[in-house]
């Protein structure tokens, strides 16, 4: 159970850390990082509140060794924040349609519903319908908002990133 | 929930796992995916001493192979190509790869209903069938499609009928020291239909009961001539319907569909638990085999229903 140095890249910085064998990828962003965008939910990747896009796919935080995601990049909501911090446009479709009200569940289902535009329209697919959407976030539970105004902003957005008018921003 | 300690090797290729496996002995768990093996972990449900990491081990895709390329004839199948699968095949490529799709639908269509997206993007075809679960989606296709996996081990490769591998919950007829590397799948055929149908009580939930069934018919497209059907959520293994119970199919009749499924829910014997009693699994089993067979048996005549 020897302790290992693992160089890992995080929404475009690079750090290194000191992990156990058995740290989970959602361990060392959260508690070592402390990156509080990435959450414990239920520790068998059911609930989707501890998402992350390692290399630009969506995988669970809880179920993702840190040493696997040596060498490997890492991103978190807060990756997508772009120049000065401003919101990514799919956020800004949250806010406007009243998408998050405790916020637990929002990183993860900003994360999934990001993946899921950026890969139809790369496979040329078009906008997802609204039943495509509810399929995607099967995984992402919400306790609060009954899921209707997250896949209304979802919609928003792939309304607008289909259009062009706000291009699905470029694969951090 | 915080998994107990254990230590961590990445093995650069199949050979190296095996020989970390044969050193480590019982003590020792293969990681592909990690998406079953890890909840567990951090249930405490398993206290592996090391994790062999094969993720390193394998980067190939879906390929077509000719059966006398991979060794042998597919019992029951007839010569013909397979479809092969590596063993690290997410559980998304399946759901997207051309090649899955065109020559094994059955299981493309399956997947769907596996896990969530992040489950998907992960979970590896070996590893599911390794886990042994018996409500496995994927199992229940590999059976149902007469597919085959090959097993490393410290004295060489071996083939080894999907109906062979499970042993009962979570288990399989695999030596300690042995780890899968491919998943052979006898091809789609002229003539054939197939058909997944599943009970769940939420979309990505483990099955109650899945069926699936493939459906050919004879030369003239009027018979039926073979028929499978594979169970899953029915006992302690992902099971296979006997064959002696779609005898009566041939015709293909309404009356006939309806006998030979009543047929295989009487062969079983579910047990009860929290999410269901054992005769309302048998139940399932009897009005999903129903609908499987006859979707199949349009498809196979080229109509879609």
């Amino acid at each position: 159970m020897t302790g290992r140095r693992i160089a890992l890249s995080v929404n475009g910085s690079g750090h290194d850390v000191w992990v156990l064998p058995s740290d989970t990828l959602l361990d060392v962003l959260h508690d070592g990082l402390g990156l509080a965008d990435v959450r414990y939910g239920c520790g068998e990747g059911v609930c989707g509140t501890c998402t992350v896009l390692l290399d630009g796919e969506p995988v669970s935080g809880c179920l993702t060794l840190a040493v696997q995601a040596a060498g490997r990049e890492v991103t978190t909501l807060r990756g997508l924040a772009g120049p000065g911090g401003a919101l990514h446009p799919l956020q800004e479709c949250f806010l406007r349609r009243g998408a998050a009200q405790c916020g637990f569940c929002t990183p993860g289902m900003v994360l999934t519903a990001l993946d899921l535009v950026r890969r139809r329209l790369a496979r040329g697919l078009g906008r997802p319908s609204r039943e495509e959407i509810r399929y995607a976030l099967i995984g992402n539970l919400c306790r609060c908002t009954g899921y209707t105004k997250i896949i209304d902003a979802v919609a928003e957005y792939a309304d607008l990133a289909a259009a062009g008018t706000s291009p699905p921003a470029a694969a951090p | 929930m915080v998994a107990p300690a254990f230590d961590y090797a990445a093995a650069g290729s199949y050979d190296e796992a095996v020989r970390l496996l044969a050193a480590a002995g019982e003590d020792a768990k293969i990681l592909a995916g990690g998406q079953s093996l890890l909840p567990m972990l951090n249930l405490r449900l398993a206290r592996p001493a090391l994790l062999i990491d094969i993720n390193p081990a394998d980067q190939r895709q879906p390929s077509l192979a000719t059966d006398a390329a991979a060794g042998r004839a597919a019992a029951g199948h007839g010569a013909g190509t397979l479809l092969r699968l590596p063993a690290l095949t997410r559980h998304r490529v399946l759901l997207e790869h051309d090649l899955v799709r065109r020559w094994c639908p059955l299981l493309a269509e399956a997947v769907r209903h596996v896990g969530n997206v992040r489950v998907r993007n992960r979970g590896t075809i070996g590893g599911s069938l390794a886990h042994a679960d018996p409500a496995s989606e994927i199992g229940c296709c590999a059976l149902a499609a007469g597919a085959r996996i090959v097993a490393r081990g410290p004295d060489g490769d071996r083939t080894v009928p999907v109906s062979e591998l499970f042993a009962g919950y979570w288990s399989t007829t695999l030596a300690a020291s042995e780890v899968i590397t491919d998943v052979l799948i006898p091809t789609a055929r002229p003539r054939q239909g197939w058909s997944f149908h599943e009970m769940v009580r939420r979309t990505s939930d483990f099955a109650i009961v899945a069926v699936a069934a493939l459906v050919e018919l004879d030369e003239r497209a009027e018979r039926i001539a073979a028929a499978r059907v594979a169970l899953a959520g029915v006992a302690d293994r992902v099971t296979l319907a006997g064959p002696e119970l779609l005898a009566g199919l041939a015709g293909g009749a309404a009356e006939d569909i309806d006998a030979a499924a009543a047929a295989v829910a009487d062969s079983l014997r579910p047990a009860s638990d929290v999410h269901a009693s054992g005769s309302y699994r048998r139940r399932l089993a009897r009005v999903l085999t129903a609908r499987a067979l006859r979707q199949a048996r349009a498809r196979a005549t080229g109509g879609d229903s």
